[in-house]
């Protein structure tokens, strides 16, 4: 963990703080409406399958499988300059939704579509920590 | 009632590009409006109808600058780089309901000057969901946020890099033929391929420019374009088209279609034209790929053929398909496609710098923000 932590960092509201609470709490949590149970992500107000306001939250299973990716190698702000080059993956959630975050011990050239990961959790400063995903040695064949 | 025909293109005009200057952008986007005024062989004040692109000059610098009376109508269309053609669909459906006669549509940016593309994307209200939620994990700007999709084209159809730089190099080579072109030195494949990476598989060469300058257009009711200073460019069809996860291309049921599968169809039936009709074609270029893309969602090709679609000069002047033939923000200027509108109009007018020989009917695109499309289909008159 850095001293002074100097990336961008979010600013959650009353309806996204659940979320970030969750991850704090080693925990990937997603929101699902309560009336008709679609999962949704990323958090908003109205479900848009039925148009319920009302909500609650659910761990998900923490596993998922690559999508598609993108390779770092320009920091567009400087706080990741230290970073580069840095794997970015856009990962399918058996919860039906997509999630993206950094790679952790994943080599680029064993990127694909289907590569099975698994969520881990980076406290990155004080009360706030991200999502990153592994490879998932127990799934990857 | 159908907009087809609802207006004509009547004026255009640009100042020169640059990069690097002291001037502010809202003197770059008046000068760029009293050209394109000009042009149509109006007087600033003849204008009842504005639609400035975001974030930039207000109706009020309008009124007080030109000295207009009694502007009738006021509106941005927030669609970021589609914007420009979207305000084409906006003008005809104002004039059409007969509240305005001329319609100016302006742009004037400091990018390369002022504040970078990449940073003002956080500021952005339509941003919010990836500000929270994307941008603290290290997917802060357009390149890093459109890789994805560019990535999953290439493992779902086996695009290669080397057919986007054709789209790189194509452009290019029509931006040498321009005089108004910041980037003219032709480039290659390989030069392509050696430039750097920036978010692979995106490379500095696929990448659009970031400039300073101004660019306009007016839009004016079919009755009134009959008789002023030059040949007026008939807007046949129009539509403006929202992608799925419009705020998060992570969340996009499919990753490969954008914003302008929607509206394509739609511009196509109103025009009455097809495909084959198209004789030039200016498609919003942020991105190599993002040209690929349209190029399949307009229908020239298949998804997954942009690929192949796009190799061996297809998109060069006397190519099955001429595009970009400015030289696009790849390497004329990064003008938010506001450029594009202005070089579709003068290739149907005949008084291209790169002229496609007999242009008769041409489309031009917008893409903007997370995939918002836009597209307008001209003819000459
Ligand atoms: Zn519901």
């Amino acid at each position: 963990m850095a001293a002074v932590y100097d990336k961008l960092v979010p600013s959650p509201t009353p309806e996204t703080q659940p979320y970030w609470d969750g991850l704090n709490q080693g925990r990937l949590r997603l929101q699902r409406c309560a009336d008709c149970g679609k999962i949704r992500h990323y958090p908003r107000p109205v479900c848009d399958a039925c148009w319920s306001m009302n909500t609650d939250w659910v761990d998900a299973a923490g596993t998922g499988t690559v999508h598609s990716w993108t390779i770092a190698h320009y920091a567009f702000h400087p706080g990741l300059k230290g970073d580069l080059p840095y794997i970015l993956l856009t990962v399918d959630l058996p919860e039906g939704v997509r999630m993206n975050a950094q790679a952790r011990g994943v080599e680029a050239s064993a990127l694909r579509v289907g590569l099975p990961v698994v969520v881990r959790f980076e406290r990155v400063k004080n009360d706030l920590t991200l999502p990153v995903f592994e490879a998932d040695f127990c799934r990857v064949s | 009632m159908p907009l087809r025909e609802a207006g004509a293109v009547t004026g255009v005009g640009e100042t020169q590009y640059l990069r690097g200057t002291d001037r502010t952008a809202l003197s770059f986007q008046l000068e760029a409006s009293l050209a394109a005024i000009r042009d149509a062989g109006l007087k600033p004040t003849d204008i009842d109808g504005l639609i400035p692109y975001g974030h930039g000059a207000v109706a009020e610098d309008f009124i007080t600058n030109f000295g207009i009376e009694d502007l009738r109508f006021s509106a941005t269309t927030p669609m970021g780089g589609a914007s420009a053609v979207a305000a084409i669909q906006c003008a005809l459906a104002v004039i059409q309901a007969g509240i305005c006669k001329h319609v100016l549509l302006s742009l004037g940016r400091i990018g390369y000057s002022g504040g970078r593309i990449g940073t003002r994307v956080q500021q952005m209200p339509q941003f919010k969901v990836i500000g929270e939620f994307e941008m603290p994990l290290g997917a802060i700007a357009p390149a890093q946020l459109y890789a994805p999709m560019v990535r999953r084209h290439m493992e779902l159809y086996g695009t290669t890099s080397r057919q986007l730089a054709e789209i790189a190099v194509t452009t290019r080579y029509h931006a040498s033929l321009q005089t108004n072109a910041t980037m003219r030195t032709p480039i290659t494949i390989e030069d392509h391929q050696s430039s750097r990476m920036i978010s692979d598989p995106l490379r500095l060469l696929d990448c659009s420019l970031e400039s300073d300058g101004g660019a306009a257009v007016v839009i004016s009711a079919p009755d009134r374009a009959r008789d002023m200073a030059k040949r007026p460019v008939m807007v046949m069809g129009v539509a403006e088209g929202h992608p799925d996860s419009p705020s998060a291309i992570t969340q996009r049921p499919d990753l490969t279609t954008l914003g302008l599968a929607k509206a394509a169809p739609k511009a196509f039936a109103m025009a009455g034209v097809d495909r084959a009709d198209i004789d030039v074609a200016e498609v919003y270029d942020c991105f190599t790929y993002i040209v690929m893309c349209q190029l399949e969602d307009l229908g020239f090709c298949k998804k997954g053929e942009g690929g192949p679609f796009v190799q061996d000069g297809a998109l060069g002047l006397h190519g099955r398909l001429p595009v970009n033939t400015h030289g696009g923000l790849l390497s004329q200027a990064h003008m938010a496609g506001m450029n594009h509108i202005v070089e579709l109009v003068r290739q149907l007018r005949g008084e291209a710098a790169a002229q496609v020989s007999n242009a008769e009917v041409g489309l031009v695109t917008g893409y903007g923000d997370m995939g918002d499309g836009a597209i307008a289909i001209m003819r000459r008159a």
